[in-house]
């Protein structure tokens, strides 16, 4: 039904487009129109478009809010109080209505979904005739509006702006969205476990009992051995990708030949594009084994799985990140400052040191930070590669785990979302989103004071 | 007009008595263009010498490769003999860092590094070890700001970033800077192009008082900059010398007709 509705509500538009393209641009008089007969089409187009459309969402929420209503009267009201068996009511309606309920409907069932189907009926035609309706209203307006003196384009700009306007509010709700169920589920959580004990708890081990007598699961829920875990493979990761992103990012950038850079640029940004899970495995059969041989030999003992084998391999994920933007705003530092420089007697490597890494430090911290939101925000290599026993330790040749890692292994397979444990993972997730969220704020306040100096 | 026949003419060149700069037959190509074509001038010390001319005529690159900043441009490539007292500035084993050191250059447009004022000062003497303390080069930048006419300006606010300052501030600060490092020549690359009247005015009287003690080249577009604060002339047109001499007889009594074209306002 949607896809007719919008085919001609694309037919009407493109009329309209046609026919006030058309009567802007004819006669003697096309030359002393305000707007050129483009603009006067485009406004005529959402003329008609944006009534059709606003017909037919409010339509279609006004016909659910009907067809469940009317529906469901015809059945037990008993049944409604509880969301779960209004819920599954409702899916039983529209099956039946659908005439793809497996069985026999009683008898009440059946009413119901013959009203429900009924609704529908009667609100499928409404909406056309009134899209219809509207979308003609829409056109007869448009047309006759369009006068040499009708500012056709700044209207559609207007209509635009507010459409753009509308795209920006988009991402900002789902972010406010995303945060806010977070919370919730959180707040939830620390019904049941108080925040002190999650936050300053040095006990990871979520299993909890289901039977009273059932012994060895205590459900722990403390969040310093993830939080150590977290930083100390992230830790690694900046370790490796710092340096060697930053260094290689001044090479490409300063040293290299064009033809190299042409060539090594892309190569290096093939490394950002392989999938995590591949770098998974990478550490945890290659990487992870060779670290352990290493170990070995110099009479160490190495867990199979270690944070130093994550953190290698995360670090490797990252260095992309670091270099390819480092090597943007290095490159983006103003040649006249390197010729201030040199002419001063400057070589390149004092150039370089004192003159474009402190003006392209903000740049520069902002690639780090992004890095680090990765390293943190990664699963998959730490799920294959460090393990999922949550010790509290810093010996990278140790297993350990991560707050993303933890909110896999809770929220992966059937769950019931009301017990401690699966409430852990939101609160796992509150506090993973606070801390990028610090990061981030940390490094737009170190870019915004040393910006001002620059610019 | 443009075309009167270039090759016919012999470059109008006098000789200077105490050059500190000698150029012969210098050549420059940018990979396939000949930008420079044996152009040989002297320069004499303790002066103002200004280099006019049309857009594209190749004095900026000239002035470039008296301190090999063309080296940084892989594609140039400069022969010829070009000398500072008596030193030929290209032979091998010169170092053009130390080169640099000691032909400070000042640029179209001021490029004050994103540091402190003090900083932008102190930079060249840290680089060359200039102070050997904190007093030292207090008085270093202190002494070269006070050259440059702007040490009274902004003798309060020296930890202020040397990029809040005005235009006209900013390329006195880049003046500081370059003569921060004592060199014996100070390159000028239009240094006035982006600046108002009464900035400009400030930039010439400096010129003025430096060449007491420096020999200055500068590249100007404006033939009145020329006039007013250079002693000697040369006229670049299509990558060659045409004509140099004192700036007085050039543009009182310019020998060649396309300077007297170009002095007029006929072309360029």
């Amino acid at each position: 039904m949607s896809v007719l509705y919008f085919s001609l509500l694309l037919v009407m538009a493109v009329l309209a487009f046609a026919l006030a393209r058309g009567r802007a641009s004819s006669g003697a008089r096309a030359a002393a129109f305000h707007s050129r007969p483009n603009y006067h089409g485009l406004l005529a187009a959402s003329l008609v478009a944006i009534p059709m459309l606003v017909v037919f969402v409010i339509g279609a929420i006004l016909t659910k809010m009907i067809a469940e209503s009317q529906a469901l009267t015809a059945l037990d009201p008993a049944l409604l109080t509880d969301p779960l068996r209004r819920g599954a009511a409702l899916r039983e309606i529209v099956e039946v209505a659908n005439g793809r309920f497996r069985g026999n409907p009683s008898i009440t069932l059946q009413a119901a979904g013959d009203t429900w189907a009924y609704v529908q009926r009667v609100a499928r035609f409404s909406i056309y005739g009134l899209g219809l309706a509207a979308g003609i209203g829409g056109l007869m307006f448009a047309l006759r509006s369009i006068t040499p003196d009708l500012k056709a384009r700044n209207r559609f700009e207007w209509l635009v702006t507010v459409l753009l306007m509308i795209c920006a509010g988009i991402a900002v709700l789902t972010t406010i969205g995303i945060v806010f169920s977070v919370v919730f589920e959180t707040v939830r959580f620390f019904q049941k476990v108080p925040p002190m004990d999650f936050l300053t708890g040095t006990q990871w081990s979520p299993q909890t009992a289901i039977r009273a007598d059932q012994g060895g699961s205590s459900g722990a829920f403390g969040v310093v051995p993830l939080l150590t875990g977290t930083l100390l493979i992230s830790g690694i990761a900046m370790l490796v990708a710092g340096p060697i992103g930053l260094f290689a990012a001044i090479y490409m950038a300063e040293y290299a030949t064009p033809r190299f850079r042409s060539t090594a640029k892309p190569v290096l940004e093939i490394l950002a594009g392989i999938p995590t899970v591949v770098l998974g495995f990478f550490a945890a059969l290659t990487v992870a084994p060779l670290i352990r041989g290493a170990g070995e030999y110099f009479g160490l003992s190495v867990a199979s799985e270690s944070a130093l084998a994550a953190g290698l391999v995360m670090g490797m994920m990252i260095i992309p990140f670091v270099s390819s933007l480092s090597d943007d705003v290095i490159t983006a530092v103003p040649q006249s400052l390197r010729d201030g420089s040199l002419a001063l007697g400057g070589t390149k490597s004092e150039t370089i040191r004192r003159v474009i890494l402190p003006a392209a430090l903000p740049g520069i911290v902002s690639a780090f930070m992004l890095a680090i939101s990765r390293a943190v925000g990664e699963t998959m290599i730490v799920v294959m590669a460090a393990g999922l026993a949550a010790n509290l330790t810093f010996n990278p040749l140790d297993a350990v785990t991560t707050f993303t890692v933890q909110i896999k292994t809770i929220l992966v397979g059937d769950q019931e979302f009301d017990t401690a444990k699966t409430l852990a993972a939101f609160a796992l997730g509150f506090v993973l989103f606070f801390f990028t969220l610090t990061l981030n704020v940390i490094a737009l306040a170190i870019i915004r004071k040393y910006r001002e100096q620059y610019d | 007009m443009q075309n009167l026949a270039l090759e016919t003419v012999a470059p109008v060149v006098e000789s200077v008595p105490v050059p500190k700069i000698t150029a012969k037959d210098v050549n420059v190509h940018y990979g396939e263009k000949h930008a420079i074509k044996d152009v040989s001038v002297d320069i004499p010390a303790k002066g103002v010498m200004s280099f006019i001319g049309p857009s594209g005529c190749g004095k900026s690159t000239f002035l470039r490769c008296i301190n090999r900043m063309n080296d940084t441009i892989p594609i140039c490539r400069v022969t010829g003999d070009l000398r500072i007292d008596g030193r030929d500035i290209y032979e091998p084993g010169l170092d053009p860092v130390l080169l640099r050191a000691r032909v400070g250059m000042v640029f179209q447009k001021p490029n004050p590094f994103p540091k402190s004022i003090y900083e932008n000062v102190a930079y060249g003497p840290r680089l060359h070890g200039l102070a050997s303390n904190k007093v030292e080069m207090d008085e270093l930048v202190e002494w070269a700001l006070r050259r440059a006419g702007l040490f009274e300006e902004v003798k309060d606010r020296l930890k202020d970033s040397g990029t809040s300052l005005s235009g006209g501030q900013q390329q006195r600060l880049c003046i500081a800077r370059a003569i921060s490092v004592r060199p014996e020549v100070i390159l000028m690359d239009e240094p006035c192009s982006a600046l108002d009247p009464i900035a400009t005015a400030k930039i010439e009287e400096l010129i003025d008082e430096l060449r007491a003690n420096f020999t200055i080249v500068i590249v100007t577009h404006s033939m009145q900059q020329a006039a007013r604060v250079s002693q000697r002339t040369a006229f670049f047109h299509l990558g060659k010398v045409i004509e140099e001499g004192v700036t007085d007889q050039i543009f009182m009594n310019p020998r060649h007709e396309l300077t007297r074209n170009y002095i007029t306002g006929r072309f360029g």
